[in-house]
């Protein structure tokens, strides 16, 4: 390009077509764009012009769908016509809480259906909280025949002749990765279905079922996919035939292991230890039903390179855990139960400096008659050992203001933060007085904070902090919190960023729903139950913004539940 | 979930809203003044309003209202019959859907526990809360089991050590431990704590376990404040003596399989082990019934230590 031509078009920025004659063809800002891979910058490209909306739209083989019912399968057809690879997300996240009835809807027949049609070399399919049917899964297998990639993450309404469908039709498989779905285990014979001569699975996840498992065929399967990279075993498949496994598979980069307590000989153990030891790609590592300390043991060479290990299935003791962990010093990212209590956490603080994620689960929710889980001590432990810790779930039965302060302090970092104090508006254990100062230190520390769930006894005052402060909030959950409708406006009144609010058992009602209006442009999804909320009010919300999908269930009106989900982004709507 | 449960049992018909129900609530909530235009639509087919789209179905019965805007509805108001709904709502959160059946066992799990349970709460997906009740059963019935295994062939019992497995003897096999974990409440203390039976191999080391925890301070975390204060008290008044020879001002008893409360050291211990449900630090003024055992424990106690 001579530097005439670029004086020309660096002059004419606002015309499009002059810039096009003299510059880049289209093919070149297709090729250019095609190496756009995060979906917002995406979308950002395409409100340019619209040369560069249709370069893009023209370029884009992956489409992710925050919200399927924002915009219809047709339309998206119709904009994309290139598309490989789709995420597709349903129902709102509290149905992973028994909170959705069943039948509520996402299901994926129709989007199926009409991908059939317009894109027949479709090759992944990513679903969250989708219902999913056998005859979709078996329409599916049969529909795309380039089919490489399936991961189904918290849906159902399928059962394991679904997947059988999968394993019998789809020939370039690559992926199959089914993980906490309310799946219907009839038997474990769908692994049989893999033909003999089917060889390229990479990722094979099936934690998810319960039911044994035809190991034979398991084994061959394994044995005969040499790329494969994550396998994750369900609880049905025994230490013995763990390391079966291993010995064909020692290139795994994740693996998660079946039940991890039996008897063995020692000659089985150290063969066990040699296997495991021997992947030395190996960076993370779940499954461990069940684990015992003595078993553990059997880990330890192996995890040196480890990242991520997942124990949270594992109701390991404070002592174990800390022998394992030093073992571990590599360790990004970390799962456990609260079994493993304040101590387990202390040697989290002291083995793992370069954690960076923490999920402590109860093991007990329900039980409050006894001492046990972990407390705001070892929370600060961890806090002081991870400077660089930036995503926490953290289930515990008592918190203070101060401890919260302390956390942040050490680890100003965060992005993800999730404390579930379990026993709901419970206040400062010591202080007696509300949480609200330890999210307030929570937002205004913690700059670069995306998602936020808060918990214990809340007035106002916390939403007031939140609204003020969180500027890079995305997501925020809130449940048994808050004093009035004030809150909530805060909320909607500031935090520029947030895109999904979920409240549930909060008194914030009409005003405060209806105080949004600006707001809910700019977010994908609003789930509030048993709230104040009236029947009017959704009526008045509806009117209000005619693009808005509202829906409202409920007979009485002081509990209605309201699921408002906006019809997907601008740019989709005008086409 | 209707409303953390409220809706279901309070009112017949909670899932739908009638026409009646809508002047009821028109009439208490003044701030919609003019609702002629935009009318509720119940039912399945609502119509899409993205191009055609069809709706996924919502339940049978219009459970749903899914309002719609103006240019969306009919004129006409149509109103859905509450009868055959009021059922199947309050049905559908405890039917036994089978691909749903395992969602749904997370609400079960809470109710068996026996205390009232707040629906999704705490926020546990129900596929983890269906792993831990799998995990307790499977733990429940092996460890029984297991002690059984364990106690017989005392020789290949396996300490755990540092350096890894550990000792192992005869066959060579290593035996593996299950943990029994069983309740102690002690008279006077709100909260109890969990032992782990089969991690002690006597009755004295269990009462040493159980002196460690109850009768003095607790080490790193003693998070129930009143518990720390009521310990340092009893600390001043009981000597820091055993349970287990009557010397102290508790004893250990146990409820066993049948309901009765035994004293604790009677029966040899794989026998306690097999038979006990939960322990309790009772006080000795309060063990009358077991008293006449307790003395003549003490006896033998005595003359074994002489």
């Amino acid at each position: 390009m001579e530097s005439s031509e670029l004086k020309r078009s660096k002059d004419s920025v606002n015309s499009c077509e002059s810039a096009r004659r003299s510059s880049f063809p289209d093919e070149v800002l297709e090729r250019v764009l095609s190496l756009l891979k995060s979906h917002r910058d995406r979308s950002s490209v395409s409100l340019v012009c619209k040369d560069w909306y249709n370069a893009e739209r023209w370029s884009r083989t992956h489409v992710f769908i925050g919200n399927c019912y924002s915009v219809s399968p047709e339309i998206v057809a119709r904009r994309f016509p290139r598309i490989r690879s789709v995420t597709l997300k349903g129902k709102p996240r509290f149905s992973d809480f028994n909170l959705v009835p069943e039948n509520w809807g996402a299901d994926i027949h129709a989007w199926l259906v009409v991908f059939a049609a317009k894109y027949p070399f479709l090759e992944e399919l990513r679903l969250k909280r989708m219902a999913i049917s056998d005859e979709s899964l078996e329409f599916l297998a049969v529909s795309f025949p380039n089919f490489k990639a399936l991961s189904l993450l918290s849906c159902d309404g399928f059962s394991t002749n679904g997947l059988a469908a999968i394993a019998t039709h789809c020939k370039n498989l690559t992926e199959l990765d089914i993980q906490e779905n309310g799946i219907d285990d009839i038997g474990g014979s769908w692994l049989s279905c893999f033909p003999e001569s089917f060889t390229t699975l990479e990722v094979l996840n099936f934690a998810n079922l319960t039911s044994d498992i035809n190991f034979d065929a398991l084994e061959k399967l394994v044995g005969r996919c040499k790329s494969m990279k994550v396998l994750k075993l369900n609880r049905s498949v025994s230490l013995e035939q763990l390391q079966r496994l291993l010995v064909n598979a020692p290139q795994l980069a994740e693996l998660g292991t079946g039940l991890f307590s039996q008897e063995l000989t020692i000659r089985e153990y150290e063969e066990l230890e040699s296997a495991l030891s021997n992947c030395k790609n190996m960076h993370t590592l779940s499954g461990l039903w069940d684990a015992t300390g003595i078993y553990l043991t059997a880990l330890y060479l192996a995890c040196t390179h480890l990242t991520f290990l997942n124990l949270s299935y594992a109701a390991l003791q404070s002592v174990e855990l800390a022998k394992l962990l030093a073992h571990c010093p590599q360790l990004k990212r970390l799962w456990v139960l609260d079994t493993v209590e304040d101590k387990g956490l202390e040697a989290v603080g002291l083995n793992c400096p370069l954690l960076e994620e923490l999920r402590v689960f109860p093991a007990d929710p329900f039980d409050d008659e006894i001492v046990h889980g972990v407390t705001e001590a070892g929370f600060v432990a961890v806090s002081f050992g991870c400077p660089r810790l930036h995503y926490v779930l953290y289930f515990c039965r008592q918190m203070t203001n101060a401890a919260v302060a302390t956390i942040v302090q050490n680890c100003p970092d965060f992005t993800h933060f999730r404390l579930c104090i379990m026993n709901p508006g419970q206040p400062d254990y010591l202080t007696n007085e509300p949480m609200d100062e330890a999210f307030g230190a929570v937002v205004r520390t913690c700059t670069k904070l995306q998602r936020l769930s808060v918990s214990g006894l809340l007035t106002d005052l916390t939403f007031e902090y939140i609204g003020r402060y969180a500027k890079n909030l995305e997501t925020l959950s809130v449940a048994f919190a808050g004093r009035s409708d004030w809150g909530m406006q805060c909320v909607l009144g500031g935090c520029p960023k947030l895109r999904k609010l979920e409240i549930r058992d909060c008194p914030f009602g009409n005003a405060a729903l209806l105080s949004g209006l600006e707001k809910y442009e700019s977010m994908r999804s609003l789930w509030m139950s048993a709230c104040n909320v009236t029947m009017n009010g959704c009526r008045l919300l509806a009117r209000e913004m005619p693009r808005l999908n509202v829906e409202a269930r409920g007979g009485m009106p002081r509990h209605l539940s309201l699921l408002s989900e906006m019809l997907g982004t601008r740019q989709t709507e005008n086409h | 979930m209707e409303g953390s449960g409220v809706g279901g049992s309070e009112s017949g018909s909670m899932s739908t809203v009638s026409r009646e129900d809508n002047m009821v609530v028109s009439s208490e909530d003044s701030s919609c003044p003019d609702e002629s235009d935009l009318e509720l639509g119940l039912g399945l087919s609502l119509g899409g309003k993205t191009g055609g789209f069809k709706m996924h179905q919502l339940s049978k019965g219009g459970q749903f209202a899914r309002i719609l805007t103006a240019k969306d509805l009919p004129s006409v108001i149509s109103a859905a019959s509450p009868s055959s709904s009021s059922s199947s709502s309050s049905s559908s959160l405890s039917r036994a859907n089978v691909t749903a059946g395992t969602k749904r066992t997370a609400d079960s799990v809470a109710a068996a526990n026996g205390s009232s349970q707040v629906v999704g709460w705490p926020p546990i997906r129900a596929y983890r809360m269906n792993s831990m009740v799998n995990q307790e059963k499977n733990m429940a019935t092996e460890g029984f089991n297991s002690t059984m295994v364990n106690h017989k062939s005392e020789t290949s019992m396996v300490e755990k050590t540092t350096a890894g497995i550990g000792k192992y003897q005869n066959n060579g096999n290593i035996k593996l431990r299950k943990s029994l974990f069983v309740k102690v409440n002690m008279d006077g203390i709100p909260i109890g704590r969990k032992v782990d039976l089969n991690a002690h191999e006597s009755y004295e080391k269990l009462a040493k376990t159980l002196e460690d925890m109850f009768l003095k301070t607790t080490s790193s975390v003693n998070p129930v404040g009143s518990m720390t204060l009521e310990l340092g008290v009893m600390k001043k008044i009981t000597r820091p003596s055993k349970l287990l020879d009557g010397s102290s001002d508790f004893v250990l008893t146990y409820e066993d399989k049948e309901g009765d409360w035994m004293l604790v050291g009677d029966v040899p211990w794989e026998m306690f082990l097999s038979s006990v449900k939960r322990l309790r630090i009772m006080r000795t003024s309060e063990a009358t019934g077991l008293a006449p055992q307790l003395q003549e424990r003490n006896q033998r106690q005595r003359s074994k230590h002489n």
